[in-house]
């Protein structure tokens, strides 16, 4: 007894050295590589706030979205009235409006991403991993697809079953797939080759449970850097809806809906475009550094 | 070569049947008519109208009825635009979408592709760093925002160049006469260009280092090569690959592009038909554009395809 015991002992000794030299994963190094990333994490900062702000900005203000202030109609920004940001041709509070619009651009970038990133990786790993003619016929398809410029579809969509804040992210999402597609396809082929695929169907494992478990999981790091590429586009495309007149409907705003509108009074209320162009320009350039510091952090062979 | 230029044609012919019967019945689908505005009409009027219009037949027969037509090269009747035909409405758009569009894309991959060396050939330098912040702004900056800020410093406040079609006084147009056909289309160039101009000097940058890294590069060198040769006789060849293959994408989101950028600066180009037809439910207009832009962009498709299939001698060997 006294004998295992001391076994037991001498046993956890070596693995407790073992997990104090525990090597750094894949993930750990390029966590390290992306924190080091300045640009990438004042990326990461300045989004923070947009979105908090987002969330939290508009209770600050002594307005809601429904007053209209008569006294103050096209007003500059001012501390002294409480429109921090001024006001519209409408009385309307353009601080709250910004903030409200924030939510709705911000959503749309996360919920049609989300359409786009499902219908991409489900066709992607199925025709990289099925292979051969079924995989020429799906990638030709989305050859196809690639040349077609996609808002008319979408501006014919939106047209015809009305203008509709769902309709919107499905239609996005129904469209902003293509590439996502193609890259879960690139990596699912070359994940296919690997050893560990061969051992996990040696194994008896099925497709689904060999797509889902093993080829997914390895090929989330393009992925992810496409995902941080396709939130802010899918927010250029919502703003370009918006801007035709086809975007998110009254009462609910999003900044391009705002910047479309400011457009009018360039001249005499530059405020009115500036303001939401500022944000939905620093929103952008903040996912890009992200973007980018991901990929760099994620797969340091290039620069 | 060849072979690989016909496969191209036989692909571009169903891509486009595609488009015509998705669109078709996309715009079919939805419920609801173009009369539906005017409420006050008669029954027997809007009757007529639909009748007119073919739209009183099953939808199966319409489309039947569409495709003959428009093998005959007949867009029918614009609903929104009275007494035109869609076919006259494209022959006034047309002419100017195109002109917008390939002088934006030219002068994108000229500036973009030059950018782009520069940057690739001074790499880490302030030059370096100067085109690529450009370019991130260039990415960042939606042209909606730009286009009306680029209205407001060169048109109102400085007064050279065209707002929405008005000539300011003292303007370009004005001092040198011969300018007037092309400064409506200055900014409205500039503005579709700027984002294509971003991308693709992000792209050849990328592409330029990593080709300048390989070894017949540095075999080039060795050999006593001038600097010059093994940039534009070695490297350009193969740094222009990944480029060209984006060419592709950058036609769509240039003609995606022009629709905004002709709302903004009023010029009477198919994109602003387009918004007009589609707001309203005049299906042969949208249908007419559609195609007209589809075709546009598979034309242009297939010379990107070409002029890859010139330049990498991989493709070619499978076709």
């Amino acid at each position: 007894m006294s004998l295992f015991a001391a076994q037991r002992d001498a046993h956890n000794a070596l693995l407790e050295g073992a997990t104090a030299i525990q090597g750094r994963s894949l993930w750990q190094d390029a966590s390290r590589r992306f924190k080091a990333n300045k640009a990438a994490m004042a990326g990461v900062m300045v989004l923070g706030l947009i979105t908090f702000s987002a969330i939290v900005a508009p209770s600050l203000s002594a307005y809601s979205i429904d007053d209209l202030d008569w006294m103050n109609i096209t007003a500059p920004p001012s501390l002294e009235t409480g429109h921090w940001f001024g006001t519209d041709d409408t009385g309307k509070d353009l601080f709250v409006l910004t903030w409200i619009g924030a939510r709705v651009s911000l959503a749309i970038g996360v919920m049609t991403t989300a359409v786009a990133l499902s219908i991409g990786v489900i066709y992607g790993a199925t025709a990289g991993y099925v292979g051969g003619q079924t995989d020429n016929a799906m990638m030709r398809f989305v050859d196809v697809l690639y040349a077609l410029p996609l808002l008319f579809f979408i501006i014919i969509l939106v047209t015809v079953f009305g203008r509709n804040i769902y309709l919107v992210f499905l239609a996005i999402g129904c469209v902003e797939w293509l590439t996502m597609a193609r890259i879960v396809r690139g990596q699912t082929l070359s994940v296919k080759q690997k050893e560990y695929i061969e051992a996990a169907r040696a194994s008896g494992a099925g497709s689904a449970v060999i797509i889902g478990r093993h080829v997914l999981p390895n090929v989330v790091g393009p992925v992810i850097v496409y995902v941080t590429l396709l939130v802010p586009t899918n927010i250029l495309v919502e703003s370009y809806l918006s801007f035709l007149g086809l975007g998110v409907k009254e009462p609910l705003t999003s900044w391009g809906v705002l910047i479309s509108r400011g457009v009018n009074t360039i001249e005499s209320a530059p405020w009115l475009m500036l303001i939401p162009a500022i944000l939905l320009a620093v929103t952008m350039f903040c996912f890009n550094f992200i973007g980018d510091g991901l990929r760099d952090a994620l797969d340091p062979k290039d620069r | 070569m060849t072979s690989f230029a016909l496969r191209r044609v036989l692909i571009a012919a169903p891509t486009l049947f595609i488009i015509i019967t998705l669109s078709f019945f996309l715009m079919h689908w939805a419920p609801g008519g173009p009369f539906d505005a005017e409420a006050s009409l008669e029954p027997e009027v809007i009757a007529n109208l639909q009748a007119a219009y073919d739209l009183d037949k099953p939808v199966a027969i319409q489309y039947g009825l569409y495709l003959g037509k428009v093998l005959r090269g007949d867009f029918g009747p614009s609903i929104v635009y009275i007494d035109r035909t869609v076919t006259e409405l494209l022959a006034i758009g047309l002419p100017v979408s195109l002109r917008l569009g390939l002088s934006a894309m030219l002068l994108a991959i000229l500036i973009g592709g030059s950018f782009g060396i520069l940057a690739a050939l001074r790499k880490n330098s302030s030059a370096d760093y100067a085109v690529m912040s450009m370019a991130m702004t260039g990415i960042a900056v939606p042209s909606f925002v730009m286009a009306p800020l680029m209205s407001l410093i060169f048109g109102v406040i400085l007064k050279i160049l065209p707002v929405a079609t008005l000539e300011p006084r003292g303007s370009l147009a004005e001092a040198i006469p011969a300018l007037a056909p092309i400064t409506p289309y200055i900014m409205p160039v500039i503005a579709l260009a700027l984002p294509q101009i971003a991308i693709l000097a992000r792209l050849t940058r990328g592409s330029m280092i990593e080709t300048l890294r390989q070894n017949y590069i540095r075999t080039a060198r060795a050999k006593g090569l001038a600097s010059r040769n093994v940039v534009w006789a070695h490297a350009l060849k193969a740094a222009a690959l990944p480029v060209v293959s984006y060419l592709g994408p950058a036609v769509a989101s240039v003609v995606t592009g022009s629709i905004v950028i002709e709302q903004i600066f009023q010029l009477p180009g198919m994109g602003r038909f387009f918004i007009q037809g589609a707001l309203n439910r005049d299906y042969p207009l949208v249908l007419g554009i559609v195609i007209v832009y589809a075709v546009a962009v598979i034309i242009l498709n297939m010379i990107v395809d070409l002029l890859y299939g010139v330049l990498d001698p991989k493709v070619k060997r499978h076709a």
